[in-house]
């Protein structure tokens, strides 16, 4: 467990594999939530923190109940458990105790309950094999580089707006096809590795 | 043997799960006000954001904590503040419906100074230099920026100048905030005399690239009979809190610019009949 593999896994999971633009995993709220740049920050801040939570109960109950009983097939309809439970209590427990914080999130929580990047990030790290300190990182990281893409994406649509192209492309159209080119300008960045 | 096993700790998961739900939400139940829902659905529900809270949920809780007043929504109007006023239990104020006027009678009146090309939207083209393609520099730049910003569909843009529609305008005044030369004000839905011009500048000046805008000449401030009208900055401004609406600045006007929306009105009327 050195920090050069830390750096690794948290450069990938940001750039060279990011979540949306190269692994194409919670598409949709990258299309739902990027109209507007401070949304689209909220919702990245919420992905990080459900991602990272995520991460670390996946972890925990593969560990130690899945794994021991012999059930690992059952990961995904476990996971997805585990996430919608986490993810309620977390909204409601939230509500409660740090009301400012629900305020910021609260919207974006239910909308990522079970996201697919959400499930991608816990049986990824089952996947990959990552021990504890490795998942946390992975599902905050790949947290970070949903953040980056939405927000990316955001300002981009935001220029839209005012641009000028095809009527036929208004609306989700024209923003596929931008989503389309920064995902391409993301595969730059594949090959890039910290030894 | 394997299979029971899944059905058993998935089983048990789930109902676990569900448990530790169902106490947290008896544990953190959070306490909201029923009225405030009931609030919310007699309010228009456009999220104009014209009463200044985030959306028509942000006001609604406002009533509710009492920190708003009941009739601070423009769009919803009297009927909306009674239906607010009942839930609440307390007394329903006068609330005096306004609307947005757009201050410029420019459009093909206006010289331009160049045939702007940009980005379609005003706040660019008044950035451009010179503050934009009009000769005038307090003029409305007609490329709609308060058209996108309307809710209520009250605004159009024709022969490169802005109209409110009186009778679509709620008065949420989003309009205002998304003009970036301040042409547009908000002025009581009854009055009926308008003074479409925001220019300040002299009338010598004006008269160069302008054949409507106030030149000041102060000829409406001498004929109106009940002190309602006066150049300010060599602008006629109307105070409504004096205007009768009787119509004799709007004759005596050398520009044609003071307009009676009665008589448009009128008009209309002929033209359909």
């Amino acid at each position: 467990m050195s920090f050069t593999s830390i750096l690794s896994i948290a450069l990938g999971a940001i750039l060279v594999e990011n979540f949306i633009l190269v692994k194409f995993l919670g598409i949709c709220p990258f299309m739902g939530v990027s109209k507007k740049m401070d949304t689209a920050l909220g919702m990245g801040l919420a992905v990080v923190f459900v991602m990272g939570l995520a991460s670390v109960f996946t972890w925990l109950v593969n560990e130690y109940l899945l794994i021991p009983l012999g059930l690992a097939y059952m990961q995904t309809v476990a996971y997805i458990l585990v996430i919608a439970a986490l993810v309620q209590f977390v909204e409601m427990f939230l509500q409660k105790t740090v009301p400012a914080l629900y305020e910021a999130l609260g919207i974006y929580l239910p909308l990522i309950t079970t996201n697919c990047a959400v499930l991608g990030v816990a049986l990824l790290n089952t996947q990959y094999g990552y021990n504890f300190i490795e998942s946390v990182v992975y599902g905050i990281t790949g947290g970070l580089g949903f953040t980056v893409a939405i927000v990316l994406f955001a300002s981009v649509r935001e220029r839209l707006e005012f641009s000028e192209y095809p009527e036929a492309f208004e609306g989700f159209p024209i923003a596929l096809v931008s989503a389309g080119l920064i995902s391409l300008a993301f595969m730059g960045f594949s090959g890039l590795r910290v030894w | 043997m394997n299979i029971i096993n899944a059905i058993l700790v998935l089983g048990i998961m789930g109902a676990l799960f569900g448990l530790v739900l169902a106490i947290a939400s008896k544990v953190f139940h959070v306490e909201t006000d029923p009225r405030q829902d009931e609030i919310l659905s007699v309010l228009p529900g456009a999220n104009c954001g014209g009463c200044g809270f985030p959306g028509c949920g942000g006001y609604a809780a406002a009533i509710v904590e009492g920190t708003a007043p009941i009739n601070s929504c423009a769009a919803g109007g009297a009927e909306c503040v009674e239906k607010i006023a009942a839930i609440m239990g307390i007394e329903a104020g006068e609330v005096e419906k306004c609307v947005a006027l757009v201050r410029c009678s420019g459009g093909p009146n206006a010289s331009k100074k160049y045939e702007y090309l940009g980005i379609h939207d005003c706040l660019s083209a008044s950035r451009m230099p010179g503050g934009g393609p009009l000769e005038c520099s307090y003029g409305c730049v007609g490329l709609g920026s308060c058209v996108a910003a309307c809710k209520f569909d009250a605004i159009s843009v024709t022969d490169g100048l802005a109209h409110v529609d009186h009778e679509k305008c709620v008065g949420c005044l989003a309009c205002i905030d998304a003009c970036p030369k301040n042409v547009i004000i908000k002025v009581p839905y009854a009055a009926d005399i308008t003074v479409a011009c925001s220019s300040t500048d002299k009338g010598a000046v004006l008269r160069k690239y302008c054949n409507i805008g106030c030149i000041g000449c102060k000829i409406c401030e001498k004929a109106c009979p009940h002190d309602a009208i006066h150049v300010v900055d060599n602008l006629a401004v109307i105070d409504y809190s004096k205007c009768v609406s009787c119509g004799i600045c709007v004759q005596k006007c050398p520009r044609k610019l003071i307009v009676d929306s009665r008589l448009n009105k009128e008009h209309d009327v002929e033209v359909s009949a």
